[in-house]
C-alpha cells in the first residue's frame, strides 16, 4: 500500500533520490539539538491555535457595550469592540479559553524555547564559518518574535495590553529625531492611535510576522541541511570531515515526532489546567485608567528592568531634547544586545583570526573567552530582568524598590564581569584538568608497556628492578 | 520622593481633627465610654495624648490637586482624634493598625488582642468626642459591574484592579483579601496612611456599596482558567514558564534524546 502509494508520487514527480536523501539525513545525537525543534513545534502550536482566534477576534476599537451576562462584572461597561471580543472567545465560545491560553503559553514558551536554543548554539561556537547565515537568520527570528507577541498581547485591548501599547509607543516616541514622525505614522496619529491602529496590528500580527517567521524559519532549516547538522566531539569517528549520527528514518523522525506530540502536549496542559492574561479580570482599557502592578509578559520584563534602572536624566541641547530617557533603556539596551547577537560571529574572527572552517563545536570550555563573555552578557541581561520584577520583590519580600534599583543599577556592572570572570577561570582549570588526565593515560599506557617489556624479559636480579 | 515619606510619618490625613474639638476632660458619663476613657489611658494616650487631642508639635498643611486629595504634612507623635469619630476608630482598632508598633511605620493589619468589647468602648470614647459614626455598606444593593469600572478608576492604580496590592513610593497598598465590606467602606471615607480621602461628593455611598461588591467579588475571582496564579499576570506566568515548562520541556528533550547505541 505504502509501496504503492510512494511509487505513484515517484513516478510523477521523480523524487525518490531527493526522498532517499532525506531520509538518510545523518542527525546529531545529542539532547540538545532538539531545543530549536521545541520552539518549531511551539511555533506550529501557535500558528494552529492562532487561526481558531481569528474566527472569533474583532481587530476594531470601536466603543461597544458589553452584554454578556455570562460575567456580570464587566456586564453594561463600555469597551472596545477588540476586548469584547476576546473576553467573548474566553468566557462564551466553545474551546476558546483552551485555545487562547494554549497560544499564549505557547508564546512564552517559543521564545524561551529560541533563547536556550541560542545559548546551545552560543557556547558551543556553532555560528562559526560557515553558519552565520544560519545564526543570524536565528537571531531575526527571535527578534521578530518578541515583536509578533508583543502585538498579540497588545490586541487585546484589556487594561495590561493598554499600559504595555503606552510605553511602547513612549519609547518609540523617545527615538531621537524621527521617533515622533514614527510614531504618529504608525500608530496614524498620537496615541491611543486612530481607528486605523488596530487593523494594522492586527494584519501585522495574523500576516506578516508569521509568515515573515515562517519564510525565515524555512530558510534556517534549508541552510542547517545544506550545510549539515554541526556534532561534538564524542568518539574519535567524529572529526572536521565526517559525519556521524542517527538517520532521518528510522532513527530521527520518531524522536522527532514524540517530540512534536511532547511538546503540544505539554502546552495544551498548560492551556487548560493554569490560567494565563485572565483578561476579564483586567477589564477594558481606557486612556485614564491603569493597575499597580502591571508587568509586560516575561520576553519583555528586560526592557522593563532597563527603564527602571536608568536614572532620570534627558540629553537636551538648547532647550531642546535630543534624546528623551526612555530611549535608554527601551530602545538603546535592547540594540546593544541585539547588536552583539549579530556582530559576535564576525567580532570573533576578527579577533581569534580563526578563518577556517567548523564542522566540530566546542565544549564552552574549549574556547574560555568565548563562554566568559558570554556568560557576561548573559548575566547582565539577566540581572536588569530582576530588576524589571523589583515592585513585586518589594511586595512580597519587603525589600524597598529604592534601595533595589541603586543595588541593581551598580550590581549590573560587577557582577556580569565577575561572572564573566569566573567562567572563564572556571574553563582554564578545565582544560588544566584535561591536561592531567590526558598526560595520565599517556603514562600509564607507557608503564604498561613498560611492564609488559620487561615481563617477557627473563628474571634479572630483583635488586635492580624498580618497585 | 522623601517629601511623600515625611507627609506620610504619621497616620492619615483624614485623622487630623476636623471637627469641633469642644472636648469635656475627665471620663465620660456613659459606661461604656468610661470604660473607654481607660482603655485609652492604657494603649492610646501615649501617643494621641490626653483628651485625644493629639501630641503634634507644629502642623502644617498643603492642599494638593483635584477632589478630597489634599494631604497634609503632619510632624508629632501622634495626631487629635477629636472628631474623626467612630467610623475611624472603628477601622484603625479592628484592622490592627492601631496601635502602632512604632511611630512612623506604615500601619498594616495586625492580630487583634483587644476584645471585642474593648473595641466598642474605645470606639465609644472617641466617638464622644462626635464625629462620622460607623458606615453601613449594602454590598448586596450594589453593582459588580458599576463596582469593576470605579475600582480601576479611583484604586486600581495602588491596590491592583483584582485587589491583590502593589508599590507606590513610600508605601506598600495592601491587598484587600482580608479586607471586611466595612473596612472597605471605612478606609475610603478615612483615606488611612498615604491614601487618598474619599468624600461624599467623590464617591457616594451607592457607588461606594459597588466598590465594595466588586471587592467582595475579588476574594475569589472567576478562574475557568484553571490555577489563578494569584491573579497578577505576566510575573507568576512567567515562573511557570521557566520553572515548570521549561524544565518538563528539557526532560522531554533529554528522554528522547538519549544517545541510540550502535
Amino acid at each position: 500500500m505504502t509501496r504503492r502509494g510512494v511509487r505513484w508520487v515517484d513516478q510523477r514527480t521523480a523524487s525518490a533520490p531527493l526522498l532517499r536523501k532525506a531520509l538518510r539525513y545523518l542527525f546529531p545525537d545529542h539532547w540538545s539539538f532538539l531545543l530549536g525543534e521545541v520552539a518549531l513545534y511551539a511555533f506550529v502550536v501557535l500558528v494552529a491555535t492562532g487561526i481558531y482566534l481569528t474566527f472569533f477576534f474583532v481587530d476594531s476599537t470601536k466603543e461597544v457595550v458589553f452584554r454578556g451576562d455570562y460575567y456580570p462584572p464587566l456586564y453594561g461597561q463600555k469597551m472596545s469592540e477588540a476586548y469584547a471580543s476576546v473576553v467573548h472567545l474566553s468566557l462564551a465560545v466553545r474551546a476558546g479559553l483552551l485555545l487562547r491560553q494554549t497560544h499564549h503559553w505557547a508564546a512564552n514558551i517559543f521564545i524561551a524555547a529560541i533563547v536556550l536554543h541560542l545559548f546551545r548554539i552560543f557556547f558551543t561556537g556553532a555560528y562559526r564559518k560557515p553558519r552565520e547565515l544560519t545564526y543570524w537568520l536565528g537571531v531575526t527570528m527571535l527578534t521578530l518574535a518578541l515583536l509578533e507577541a508583543y502585538l498579540g498581547y497588545s490586541l487585546v485591548d484589556d487594561l495590561m495590553s493598554g499600559m504595555g501599547l503606552v510605553i511602547g509607543y513612549s519609547v518609540g516616541l523617545a527615538i531621537p529625531f524621527v521617533g515622533q514622525n514614527l510614531m504618529n505614522w504608525l500608530f496614524d496619529g498620537m496615541f491611543p492611535g486612530s481607528p486605523k491602529l488596530w487593523p494594522r496590528m492586527y494584519i501585522a500580527h495574523v500576516l506578516i510576522f508569521p509568515i515573515l517567521i515562517g519564510l525565515l524559519l524555512g530558510a534556517h532549516l534549508l541552510l542547517v541541511a545544506m550545510r549539515h547538522h554541526t556534532q561534538f566531539r564524542r568518539t574519535k569517528a567524529q572529526t572536521e570531515h565526517t559525519i556521524v549520527g542517527v538517520p532521518a528514518f528510522p532513527g530521527q523522525a520518531p524522536r522527532s515526532l514524540g517530540l512534536m506530540v511532547g511538546t503540544t502536549g505539554i502546552l495544551f496542559l498548560l492551556g487548560g489546567l493554569v490560567q494565563i492574561n485572565p483578561i476579564w479580570l483586567w477589564g477594558p482599557y481606557h486612556t485614564y485608567s491603569s493597575t499597580n502592578g502591571a508587568q509586560p509578559d516575561w520576553y519583555l520584563g528586560w526592557l522593563i528592568g532597563a527603564l527602571r534602572l536608568v536614572p532620570g536624566f534627558d540629553l537636551t541641547i538648547a532647550g531642546y531634547t535630543l534624546v528623551p530617557n526612555p530611549f535608554w533603556g527601551g530602545a538603546a539596551f535592547p540594540l546593544v544586545v541585539f547588536g552583539f547577537l549579530y556582530l559576535w560571529p564576525w567580532l570573533e574572527r576578527k579577533f581569534t583570526g580563526d578563518e577556517a572552517f567548523h564542522n566540530l563545536l566546542d565544549g564552552p570550555r574549549d574556547a574560555p573567552a568565548r563562554t566568559g563573555i558570554g556568560v557576561g552578557v548573559v548575566s547582565w541581561v539577566v540581572l536588569v530582568f530582576f530588576a524589571g520584577s523589583s515592585d513585586r520583590v518589594f511586595v512580597t519580600f519587603g525589600l524597598s524598590y529604592t534601595g533595589q534599583i541603586w543595588a541593581y543599577r551598580i550590581l549590573v556592572w560587577v557582577l556580569p564581569a565577575l561572572f564573566g570572570l569566573v567562567a572563564w577561570w572556571i574553563c582554564k582549570e578545565l582544560q588544566a584538568s584535561e591536561r592531567v588526565v590526558r598526560v595520565r593515560h599517556e603514562a600509564e599506557a607507557e608503564a604498561r608497556l613498560a611492564r609488559m617489556r620487561r615481563s617477557s624479559e627473563p628474571p634479572r636480579d630483583p635488586s635492580t628492578l624498580e618497585s | 520622593m522623601r517629601a511623600v515619606v515625611t507627609i506620610a510619618i504619621l497616620v492619615g490625613a483624614g485623622l487630623l481633627g476636623t471637627g469641633s474639638a469642644g472636648a469635656a476632660s475627665g471620663p465620660p458619663r456613659k459606661p461604656l465610654a468610661a470604660y473607654g476613657y481607660h482603655l485609652y489611658g492604657e494603649y492610646c494616650l501615649s501617643c494621641h495624648g490626653a483628651n485625644a487631642a493629639g501630641r503634634m508639635n507644629q502642623t502644617s498643611t498643603s492642599s494638593g490637586s483635584g477632589p478630597g486629595r489634599e494631604q497634609k504634612q503632619q510632624n508629632g507623635i501622634g495626631p487629635s482624634l477629636q472628631g474623626v469619630g467612630a467610623l475611624a476608630a472603628d477601622f484603625y482598632l479592628r484592622t490592627g493598625y492601631m496601635p502602632l508598633r512604632h511611630i512612623g511605620m506604615q500601619p498594616r493589619r495586625e492580630p487583634v488582642f483587644l476584645s471585642n468589647h474593648q473595641i466598642r468602648a474605645l470606639v465609644a470614647y472617641i466617638a464622644s468626642f462626635g464625629g462620622p459614626p460607623i458606615p453601613k455598606p449594602q454590598p448586596q444593593t450594589g453593582d459588580v459591574s458599576k463596582g469593576l469600572e470605579l475600582f480601576t478608576e479611583h484604586c486600581a492604580g495602588c491596590h491592583q484592579v483584582v485587589a491583590q496590592g502593589g508599590v507606590v513610593t513610600g508605601a506598600l497598598p495592601p491587598a484587600l483579601v482580608n479586607a471586611t465590606p466595612r473596612q472597605v467602606a471605612e478606609a475610603v471615607r478615612i483615606g488611612p496612611y498615604v491614601m487618598p480621602k474619599f468624600s461624599q461628593r467623590d464617591l457616594t455611598d451607592r457607588q461606594l456599596d459597588s466598590i465594595v461588591r466588586y471587592v467582595e467579588f475579588t476574594k475569589n475571582p472567576s478562574r475557568p482558567g484553571g490555577w489563578g496564579l494569584g491573579y497578577l499576570g505576566p510575573v507568576p506566568e512567567g515562573l511557570v514558564t521557566w520553572f515548570i515548562a521549561i524544565p518538563a520541556l528539557i526532560v522531554l528533550c533529554l528522554l528522547l534524546g538519549r544517545r541510540l547505541r550502535s
